[in-house]
């Protein structure tokens, strides 16, 4: 350490200019040492396939040839020539639309029956909350079988109760809705979110309103719900990156066809297929990119919005 | 005002048997939409124990008679169920003790060592949890194309070795409430940051690590998506992958296919079993702090 003082010592005037002190310094050197693996990883898995794909979306490239640079004509194809491009878009549109929504306010529903004081309240959410870790290949397959318009359970119980079976995943019109119904099974994991937000929800602003005379409804719209508010905002954030990305259920569903018609054809799921049964790579990352920009955009207008109704901090307000 | 409203719900009623009132449709509520959720399993269970001849039949059996047990033998050696089972553990172990010796690690870094441009590459750090993973996947599987690496489980286990930036960052958050004065202590005891990080920072971290090897562990196990691109050897894939490929091929045979699925997330349930609490309050955890 001594050596290592003295030239500092000696170029003295030259040392002033410098920035950092040797326990700066030192500190950097550490600091650099503990981040270093993420620091390459974010080199080799995050920038450079961000700069490639990039560049990969203005190019022709089926991985046996060199990339050949085509300018903007993956995208223009995407948006004046492929049709599938915008059934995909369009059933993942409507799919998420209905399903980002639903899967919100069951779990919050979920969440506030179980914040009840109930006997019996850890076996119910251990029943709620499991499904949300089983494989999506199990839960795909299972429901594929409970979907099934001849034998399925599903179809069963509608015409126990006289209503007529649907085609399920065999009609183009009754496909995303399965699907939607699938993923409200696994819903269970934001409930425990949303669970660990009502439980600490202070206690003293509902003893406040029963002195009021509140009822339960009443202090849910206006206490619980509010006080909520950060957790249901990111919610809908994942919810909403989730959401455009699902691919697992519809691939295992439809034998990753998106069939029936199309109707399933999620966006992820042309992506997948362009990249790696066509090997038209370039074509697939302009694919995601578009999808990046989509739900980036997204979360920023979630953002945005979310002055209005998010409330932050609790006992400052 | 809100006593106008609370009488117009409920006239005429007093509090106790308000309570009471809703008491009881809680657990109406409850109870139906209990059973609800577990229909789907127990379904899964009563077609996994029933024979060809009592799963097609109108209206829906719930008790099989007989109880045929031999599709779990049956559909544990046409998977094969062992073999991707070793798989699937193998990547699962892999990446939850890469993960914990590098999120811990890095963190550490962010966290309890004050150095310029830390808070530079922290922003970074939580920038590229808003990026989608589309648009990375294309360029990593070329380089792993590249490693020749397409086709071995690597892509799916090494990735893990560089840590993964949610999970530093809850680690960062949690490493920041440990108090500063035990790393000065230790300092001018003389110990090395690396002996303050493994003797005082990881021993108080383990709440934080549990949930880490916990959620890690489900992901890989549940993962469909990474083998699906990166294993092409039978002999390699891992149960998700391996049961799609079984329901591709044995597609009708219900009995059988349900009684894989349930051997498929039997570890699962035990999993849950055994550390409940840390689920309940690691998924809390990562919800709330994130």
């Amino acid at each position: 350490m001594t050596e290592l003082a003295s030239p500092t010592r000696i170029t003295k005037p030259r040392s002033r200019n410098r920035r950092w002190s040797r326990a700066v310094r030192h500190d950097l050197i550490n600091g650099l040492i503990f981040v270093s693996p993420w620091l390459i990883g974010l080199l080799i898995f995050t920038l450079y396939p961000l700069l490639a794909s990039l560049y990969y979306s203005f190019t022709d490239y089926n991985v046996l040839q060199p990339a050949k640079f085509v300018g903007t004509r993956n995208f223009a194809d995407m948006f004046a020539r492929d049709h599938l491009f915008w059934t995909a878009v369009k059933n993942t549109l409507i799919y998420a639309g209905f399903s980002i929504p639903l899967n919100v306010c069951a779990s919050i529903c979920l969440a506030l029956l179980l914040n009840v004081k109930v006997r019996g309240m850890s076996i119910y959410r251990t029943i709620f909350y499991l499904p949300s870790i089983f494989p999506q290949v199990v839960t795909a397959l299972l429901f594929s079988w409970m979907l099934n318009p001849q034998f399925g359970l599903i179809n069963a119980m509608l015409r126990q109760v006289g209503l007529p079976g649907m085609g399920w995943l065999t009609d183009p019109n009754w496909a995303k809705p399965a699907i939607i119904l699938l993923n409200l099974w696994g819903i269970g994991g934001s409930m425990v979110i949303y669970l660990a937000a009502l439980q600490d929800v202070p206690r003293h602003l509902y003893e406040a309103a029963d002195i009021d005379g509140a009822g339960a409804l009443v202090k849910t719209w206006y206490i619980t719900l509010p006080m909520i508010t950060p957790t249901i905002f990111f919610n809908l954030v994942l919810g909403t990156i989730e959401a455009f990305q699902s691919f697992t259920f519809v691939y295992v569903l439809t034998s990753g066809e998106g069939g029936p018609l199309d109707s399933t054809l999620f966006y992820t799921l042309l992506l997948y297929r362009n990249a790696f049964s066509y090997l038209k790579m370039g074509y697939a990352s302009a694919m995601a990119w578009i999808l990046a920009l989509t739900i980036i955009l997204l979360s920023f207008l979630i953002f945005r919005t979310s002055g209005r109704w998010v409330f932050y901090g609790g006992d400052n307000h | 005002m809100l006593t106008s409203r609370q009488t117009a719900i409920a006239p005429g009623l007093s509090k106790n048997m308000r309570q009471t009132l809703t008491g009881l449709v809680t657990h109406i509520l409850l109870i139906v939409f209990g059973f609800a959720f577990a229909l789907p399993f127990l379904w899964q269970l009563s077609t996994s124990l029933k024979p060809d001849s009592q799963i097609f039949i109108l209206p829906p059996l719930w008790i099989p008679h007989p109880i045929m047990w031999a599709n779990y033998p049956r559909a544990l050696t046409y998977i094969p169920y062992f073999l991707y089972f070793k798989n699937t553990l193998y990547i699962a172990l892999f990446n939850v003790i890469a993960a914990l010796f590098s999120c811990t690690f890095v963190a550490y870094g962010f966290a309890r060592i004050n150095w310029p441009g830390r808070s530079i590459l922290f922003s970074i750090l939580l920038a590229t949890l808003m990026i989608p993973s589309p648009v990375t996947l294309i360029p990593t599987f070329l380089i792993f194309r590249q490693l020749g690496w397409v086709g071995t489980p690597n892509p799916l286990t090494w990735p893990a070795l560089f840590g993964n930036a949610f999970y530093i960052f809850l680690l960062r958050q949690f490493y920041m409430t440990i108090p500063q004065e035990l790393s000065q202590a230790a300092k001018i005891d003389g110990a090395s940051e690396f002996a303050i990080y493994w003797r005082i920072i990881l021993p108080l971290a383990r709440p934080a690590m549990a949930t880490i090897a916990l959620f890690t562990f489900l992901a890989n196990w549940n993962d469909f998506l990474g083998p699906l691109i990166y294993l092409s050897d039978k002999q390699q894939y891992t149960l998700a992958l391996g049961l799609y490929g079984f329901a591709g091929s044995r597609g009708t045979e219900w009995g059988l296919l349900m009684a894989a699925g349930t051997v498929t997330i039997m570890p699962i349930i035990i999993l849950f079993f055994l550390a409940q609490r840390t689920f309940i309050e690691g998924i809390a955890l990562t919800g709330t702090k994130g």
